[in-house]
């Protein structure tokens, strides 16, 4: 197999927050196509290195290279909407718009765009993440939570860019709805060749969605591999984490729908 | 390339088929140019589009070739798609999957009917608004009157917390608005009346003017302005965060908790801010009188005195209760009504001090047309 591209490399960073440091000496390389998933304790900065990453928050030391782009030294990169998505975690819709006019507010940048291309498109990328066609014309205070994630996705996926990050994408939505969104990813990813980072504590989401886990712990990215590997690795939290009975569950659920063909 | 929006395109209308070659890059920057182009073709031929030398391909161009294909469908005619690498061909299949169904559009014209219903709607919300208000004050009346029987349920505590809010920290805005109407009260009286040597009757103007209306009326509009604001927030942002529904199912009863010790408190404050507010324009009246006119103190309360009913001070302090009422039960009603979103509750915070104000003026109009009328 061939060396797989690097996407994105974090080289020594450090936050901190006042006293409080986040991150220390975190190195992460995150390559094309995959989902990469990072799951960690509440306050292990999980949310912060995404922010970090998507040029939301200056960390105070190490380097953030994005296609061979540095984020950090300003200007930054010309076109962060082509480059990458964010997907906050209610969506964070604005809510004076209606969700058509969300996901077109990224394409307004785009010269020359006729109105009524951007209208059809805007109503096309509703559809792919799989909301009613009605839904457009909805304002986001009008819609559940699941939906407003799924417009969040759509508006993050507007200007089709190479990178999409999810802030707990399954976070505070029913089994059904968190399956569904779960195997939306999948698809959207394949489909549109996307590299995903994704920050979640959904155990089903990791075993569902994801090609490789990041662990932060210890202020750094403690380890990271594929599932089955998460499995094996000898550090009391995480053995914890991908072995306690939450995990045991998620697994058993994963097993009893690949068991009949896979066996 | 000279031109970002501009597609690198080839067409060779031939006789069977006609060939669209596209090369480089075909986004959504030049999605527009594409679509104008496609768009041109003859319908009455099949067309084939070559993609085999394009570098970067995304859902914008998938969609414009989708809709061209489902154009030519309908005309008869096939449009092929040739030389897409994988990733093109998986997103070609995942938009033309997706293409939203516009006939679902929901019917948006406009005609008379709509509008008068819409007309009756606003008449018909106007009368349920005054409903609710009324509904609210009575609200009030049955949770005081429990209280008055069943005294343990009433908070003390919650009652003297809010009277420090709404009266005691309002002294000093109040004061110095009273203070400052006075001044300019006997200002502007002067000057009028000094043309018919009646600068005496400054008194009478500013001690009327005062007692009787704009004491109390001024008060109340920056008592409006100040607590009907801060009940709706106060109590639109515990409704927001579901406290109130936590009250609910923990047997509490939120107007009892609520409502009782906010408009109590302002009953009982906002008669006591009138009277500092009359004591204070007096006393600027007075200071201007004798600054101005050289009518001294002696001479001010003596003409105060002699001059002024007290029926004059009694008519501006009846109406004291009344709108605190108001204000009051504006206040908490818009706080109830507000919804799930900041966004609902930045609106009812200024339609509340909005409607009291309005309330608080147009019930001083009436009762003016009242006491008119009884001859007080």
């Amino acid at each position: 197999m061939a060396a797989p591209e690097t996407v994105i490399s974090i080289r020594g960073l450090r936050n901190q927050f006042g006293t409080q440091v986040v991150h220390d000496g975190l190195d992460l390389d995150i390559y094309r196509g995959e989902i990469l998933g990072v799951v960690g304790g509440s306050g292990t900065g999980k949310s912060v290195l995404l922010r970090t990453i998507a040029g939301l928050n200056r960390p105070r030391e190490g380097s953030v290279t994005v296609l061979g782009e540095d984020v950090l030294t300003p200007p930054g990169p010309e076109d962060t909407g082509a480059l990458w998505g964010v997907m906050f975690q209610d969506g964070a819709l604005f809510s004076s718009l209606t969700v058509r006019e969300n996901v077109e507010v990224p394409m307004r940048t785009v010269d020359g765009l006729d109105p009524d291309l951007r209208r059809a498109l805007a109503d096309l990328k509703i559809s792919m993440v799989g909301l009613p066609y009605l839904a457009g014309d909805k304002y986001p205070s009008e819609l559940s939570g699941g939906m407003r994630k799924r417009a969040g996705l759509a508006r993050a996926l507007a200007l089709d860019p190479q990178i999409v990050f999810l802030d707990e994408p399954t976070a505070g939505l029913d089994p059904i709805g968190a399956a569904e969104f779960d195997t939306l990813i999948r698809d959207l990813s394949r489909a549109l060749g996307l590299t995903v980072f994704l920050v979640t504590h959904d155990l089903d989401t990791l075993h569902a969605v994801c090609d490789r886990i990041a662990v932060l712990a210890e202020k750094k990215v403690l380890v990271t591999g594929t599932m089955d590997e998460m499995l094996k690795v000898d550090h009391p939290w995480v053995h914890e984490y991908f072995n306690g009975p939450r995990a045991r569950a998620a697994l058993a659920t994963k097993a009893a729908q690949t068991g009949p063909d896979g066996a | 390339m000279t031109d970002q929006t501009r597609p690198d395109i080839d067409i060779s209308a031939t006789e069977p088929e006609v060939v669209v070659t596209l090369r480089g890059p075909v986004t959504l920057h030049q999605a527009t140019a594409l679509d104008a182009d496609l768009g041109a073709l003859p319908a009455d031929r099949a067309v084939r589009v070559d993609l085999s030398g394009v570098t970067r391909f995304d859902t914008a161009a998938a969609w414009v070739l989708t809709t061209h294909q489902t154009r030519l469908d309908a005309a008869g005619q096939r449009l092929e798609i040739t030389g897409a690498g994988t990733g093109p061909a998986s997103l070609l299949r995942t938009v033309s999957d997706a293409v939203p169904d516009p006939t679902e559009e929901p019917p948006d014209r406009f005609n008379l009917m709509d509008d008068l219903a819409e007309l009756g709607e606003a008449v018909a919300g106007g009368l349920r608004f005054l409903g609710a208000l009324i509904g609210y004050f009575g609200l009030f009346l049955a949770r005081l009157g429990r209280a008055i029987i069943r005294p343990r349920e009433f908070s003390l505590t919650s009652l003297a917390h809010h009277c420090e809010e709404v009266g005691f920290r309002a002294v000093p805005i109040v004061s110095v608005m009273a203070f400052l109407i006075g001044v300019v009260l006997a200002f502007q009286g002067a000057t009028q009346l000094r043309q018919f040597g009646a600068e005496v009757f400054v008194v009478d103007l500013i001690a009327i003017s005062i007692l009787r209306e704009l004491g109390i009326l001024l008060t109340s509009i920056i008592v409006a302005g100040r607590t009907a604001s801060s009940f709706t927030a106060a109590i639109g942002s515990m409704k927001m965060r579901e406290e109130i529904d936590a009250m609910k199912s923990l047997g509490l009863d939120p107007a009892m908790l609520l409502f009782v010790p906010r408009i109590l408190a302002l009953v009982i404050t906002l008669p006591i801010l009138g009277m500092i507010a009359n004591l204070m324009g007096l006393t600027g009246g007075l200071l201007m009188a004798w600054i101005e006119l050289g009518i001294s103190p002696a001479m001010f309360s003596t003409r105060l005195l002699d001059g002024t009913d007290i029926s004059h001070a009694l008519v501006g302090m009846v109406k004291a209760p009344v709108f605190a009422l108001i204000i009051g039960v504006v206040g908490c009603y818009s706080g109830m009504q507000v919804k799930s979103n900041a966004e609902s509750l930045g609106r009812m915070t200024s339609a509340a001090v909005v409607t009291a104000i309005f309330a608080v003026i147009l019930a001083d109009a009436l009762f003016s047309v009242f006491f008119a009328q009884i001859g007080v």
